[in-house]
């Protein structure tokens, strides 16, 4: 693996809690980040493992969203359905820093292409 | 894995004995899950079954025939069940014969499988009266799904259904089918309704009930003939002479231990395969259990037997013979508002002692039947809470002299009079007591899958399956989870979810008497087990606080359904579609020309009429929606909220302007109704319809809130719905003007809005509040519906606002565009977006 290929996306302040936002990408699948009402930034292609949906869309509960198409809870933390439903979505590594949220592009671009 | 991959070509997968069953139904299905979980790595199995599909409920059919349930609600064992367990399934292909001699058998489409055992689970037939005309198109049975179908495309097309039959089946085809909108006569041989599970009194009650639905009950009919006209149905003939027009006739007269079989393969059959106390047939290597079997001289129609049946089969098979010794039975009738219990024999005699108690006014009849200080039989008709427990005594033969006096009130006061608590009514009740009939399940399984780890009765569903079919032992389940939890699953009957052990009701009284403001606030305050609540409380939580204060809460985004956030609707492609509001749906050539220009310039895919007469534009991209409001609000035109929980639209009809029928202008009457009361958020979905004559060309009668225009004015309907279960319509009142039909209109929804669940349409609350309630909510005080109607119209004038003005405008933009983007060139550290800092 090699070292992450980090890059600023956005101001933290851009998405208020319990929301997310979009990141589109040349040549990737559109990332969603986003922000809890606790306070915490995920990172998530976004894409239900179901049929799709845009997960960006969904309502974000603790830290886990529901997708706005079928209701499947996937967790942000690690992407998979939970409950009683099976599936993942990958999940893009994140950090913030200097108040800007920061996405590793090297994963971003290698989820396109695998 | 695939079931096939894993078995070699001789159909014998390495070191397993090949076990064969005959019918994929709830008896054959449920000995292999039980053998499976006895024996699981003994047999490499297949299953035989003439319908062409997997195993279902069959119990639950008269549900799916009410509207009540759908088939994939009552498949008992799905695909991956067989793909899982490695079974492999061979549907819709009936065994023809069986070579017991070279033990294999041989389904009519020529495919022979070998056996090590053999299972039998054929059932049983229905019996068919065999009177002249029993053949022709339109005489069905009610067995299968086929049968189902069958009935229900004739409910679509016909008017007049008879059922042949007033027992358990026949009376719930006949509900089914009543539900269905057909007239329905029920015809039956003896004298009183369900003669063989209830006494006289209660089916007296259970035919005025069934009356008093609308159903034509004959008791003492005979049938004489089936009587055609073109090839088909035209009525039924009794033999004293009377003809009742029919197009469809339902056969429910019983049923007749399917052992044809059986029979020609030599295996001993009397009235049903003859079975030891281990379900083993006259040749050992061939076994049998369900409706097809007959065990010391008993055959056994319902479910209960069948469970038990299936466990001494499997111990058996695993070298723990335990004997099946037969089954008392005991009886529900699945008919939506009937409660009716039966079990043993209540028939009396000599030496039995009846126990009755009737309270007429609350339509109950309990009568216990004892002998020799047991409980040998009991009925149950209108309060069925304790025959769980009367069958328990029953089965278990106990003494009950000690509890004589207070029997037929009950276990609350029969078990020391001190506790009216539920649970301690389950709590009393023995491990092996049967919680689920449906699923067969008892007392010590519930409670073995509690200890497990299941912590709500959608957990106990999923893991045991008790309650998962017609849910009418929810309760029992839910003091089980209470009895074993103890306080953790308080009041969860009802809550709103999973975060909460408070209900709706609850929820809304406490955000009114405690002014609550805020969703937070609500969560701290009633101890939410959630930091932030989950998908379904929050939407709820925001609802109950924007009606509980109007212009004063304000609304939370974050906890809206994307639909309702983005004031479109979500398409299965992620792209979103738009409904213009449309007037009563009257529109003109500006609106249209706007509509098209719309279309073109933003490259939409479709445009449709809706159901309720607007016209919807599909295939809208997130970013440019904000651009076509802009342009449909240029042309005078505002959201249609076809994406909220809120006023959808009025349909209406041409009315007097045009109509040559028409009495009043419903056109008109349906724009003021929808300039009233567009804007305003409900619990659910709201439509209305306005028809201006009883030609009812509007459908006013499947609308929330519907009227009828007649010469003398308005009728006012309620509660209706077409949506997944069809609702007709009751009429509340009738009034002479306009302004009263608005005023009325206002009042309901404000009733609507106050008191319903969050996500409970009109229909579904009319039913449980009951019509009677509705009904003196508003019209028990003069005082209530200005009232009401006051408290919309406060409501209303801080939600007229269109949503769509507002965004086209620029208000929350970043939720229409992507907060950053990634190129696919170097990394810089300059990648970053400028974007405003939100609030």
């Amino acid at each position: 693996m090699n070292a992450p290929d980090w890059v600023s996306v956005c101001s933290k302040n851009a998405i208020e809690p319990g929301m997310a936002g979009t990141v589109p990408v040349d040549g990737g699948p559109e990332i969603a980040v986003f922000h809890t009402i606790g306070g915490d930034f995920y990172a998530l292609v976004n894409s239900c493992p179901h049929k799709g949906g845009p997960l960006s869309q969904g309502i974000v509960h603790g830290d886990s969203v529901s997708c706005p198409l079928h209701n499947w809870r996937i967790s942000l933390r690690s992407g998979e359905a939970l409950g009683d439903d099976e599936g993942c979505t990958p999940t893009i590594p994140l950090k913030v820093e200097d108040e800007l949220i920061w996405l590793d592009r090297a994963v971003i671009l290698a989820e396109q292409r695998a | 894995m695939n079931a096939q991959s894993t078995i070699n070509a001789s159909g014998r997968m390495a070191g397993k004995e090949r076990l064969v069953v005959i019918g994929n139904g709830m008896a054959g299905c449920r000995a292999v899950e039980e053998i499976l979980a006895a024996c699981p790595d003994r047999f490499a199995i297949t299953i035989f079954g003439a319908e062409p599909r997997v195993n279902y409920n069959r119990i639950m059919l008269s549900s799916v025939l009410a509207g009540e349930r759908s088939f994939d609600e009552i498949v008992v064992n799905s695909e991956d069940w067989y793909t899982d367990n490695a079974i492999k399934l061979i549907a819709g292909d009936p065994v023809v014969h069986i070579d017991r001699e070279a033990q294999q058998v041989v389904s009519r489409g020529g495919v022979i499988e070998s056996f090590d055992k053999l299972l039998i689970a054929t059932g049983s037939d229905p019996f068919v009266i065999p009177v002249p005309g029993k053949d022709l198109g339109g005489v069905v049975t009610f067995r299968d799904l086929d049968d189902v179908e069958a009935m229900l495309a004739a409910a679509n097309t016909s008017k007049q259904a008879v059922v042949i039959g007033g027992g358990l089946l026949g009376l719930e085809a006949a509900h089914g089918l009543s539900l269905r909108g057909m007239e329905v006569t029920v015809l039956h041989l003896m004298p009183t309704l369900m003669e063989r599970q209830l006494d006289e009194a209660a089916g007296f009650l259970l035919k005025s009930e069934l009356e008093g639905r609308g159903m034509t009950i004959l008791t003492g009919a005979d049938t004489g003939e089936i009587v055609e006209a073109d090839g088909k149905v035209a009525g039924v003939k009794l033999k004293d002479g009377t003809e009742i027009e029919a197009d469809l006739v339902v056969m429910a007269v019983g049923i007749r231990p399917n052992g044809t079989l059986a029979k020609a393969s030599g295996i001993n059959v009397e009235r049903g395969i003859v079975v030891d106390d281990h379900m083993v047939t006259s040749d050992p290597n061939i076994l049998a259990v369900g409706e097809c079997v007959q065990h010391r001289g008993a055959c056994y129609g319902l479910v209960a037997p069948l469970w038990d049946m299936c466990r001494s089969l499997a111990a058996r098979l695993a070298e723990q013979p335990k004997g099946y010794k037969g089954s008392v039975t005991s009886t529900k009738l699945k008919v939506s508002g009937v409660d009716l219990f039966s079990a043993g024999d209540f028939s009396g005699g000599e030496d039995c002692e009846d126990i009755v108690m009737r309270d007429a006014s609350r339509g109950i009849y309990k009568r216990v039947v004892v002998k020799d200080n047991k409980v040998i039989g009991a009925v149950l008709y209108g309060d069925t809470q304790d025959g769980n427990w009367y069958f328990d005594l029953l089965k278990k033969e106990e003494d009950v002299s000690e509890i004589r006096e207070a029997l037929i009130f009950g276990q609350a006061f029969a078990s020391g009079g001190v506790s009216l608590d539920p649970k301690a009514a389950v709590a009393a009740l023995s491990d092996d007591a049967e919680i689920c009939g449906c699923n067969g399940v008892s007392k010590a399984q519930v409670v073995g899958c509690i200890n497990n780890g299941a912590n709500s009765v959608d957990a106990v569903r999923s893991t045991c399956k008790a309650s998962a079919s017609c849910g009418s032992c929810t309760s029992l389940v839910e003091s089980l989870l209470a009895l074993t939890l103890g306080d953790e699953v308080e009041e969860s009957a009802n809550t709103m979810c999973g975060c909460t052990s408070f209900g709706h009701d609850h929820v809304r009284e406490a955000i009114v008497e405690r002014e609550f403001k805020s969703i937070p606030e609500v969560m701290q305050e009633l101890h939410w087990s959630t930091p932030d609540g989950c998908s379904k409380c929050r939407p709820a939580l925001n609802y109950y606080l924007l009606c509980a204060w109007p212009g004063e809460y304000i609304d939370d985004q974050k906890s809206r359904f994307v639909n309702e956030r983005l004031h479109a609707n979500i398409q299965k492609d992620g792209t979103y579609s738009v409904v213009p509001r449309m007037w009563g749906g009257v529109t003109n050539p500006r609106e249209l020309r706007a509509i098209a220009d719309v279309t073109e310039k933003y490259n939409a895919r479709m445009v449709k009429v809706t159901g309720g007469q607007r016209l919807d534009i599909f295939g809208i991209k997130k970013e440019d929606l904000p651009a076509v409001w802009a342009d449909l609000n240029a042309a005078g035109m505002v959201s249609g909220h076809a994406y909220g929980k809120s006023l959808r639209t009025v349909k209406t009809c041409v009315g007097s302007e045009w109509c040559r029928f028409g009495t009043q202008d419903s056109t008109g009457l349906g724009i003021k109704l929808e300039q009233m009361s567009w804007g305003s958020w409900m619990p659910h979905k709201f439509k209305m319809a306005v028809s201006g004559c009883p030609r009812n060309c509007a459908e006013a009668t499947i609308k929330d809130f519907g009227v009828i225009c007649v010469d003398s004015g308005y009728e006012i309907h309620i509660g209706g719905n077409g949506g997944i279960k069809v609702r007709v319509t009751d009429l509340i009142g009738r009034v002479e003007t306009e302004e009263e039909a608005l005023e009325l209109s206002a009042a309901f929804i404000q009733l609507y809005r106050e008191d319903a669940w969050y996500l409970e349409r009109t229909a579904p609350w009319v039913e449980r509040k009951g019509l009677e309630w509705v009904k003196s909510q508003l019209f028990d005080d003069p005082a209530t519906v200005p009232a009401l109607a006051e408290r919309f119209r406060h409501s209303q004038s801080f939600s007229q606002d269109d949503p769509w003005a507002q965004r086209a405008a620029g208000e929350r933009s970043d939720l229409h565009s992507h907060v950053g983007s990634i190129g696919a060139g170097p990394p810089t550290d300059g990648a970053i977006k400028q974007v405003e800092p939100a609030e």
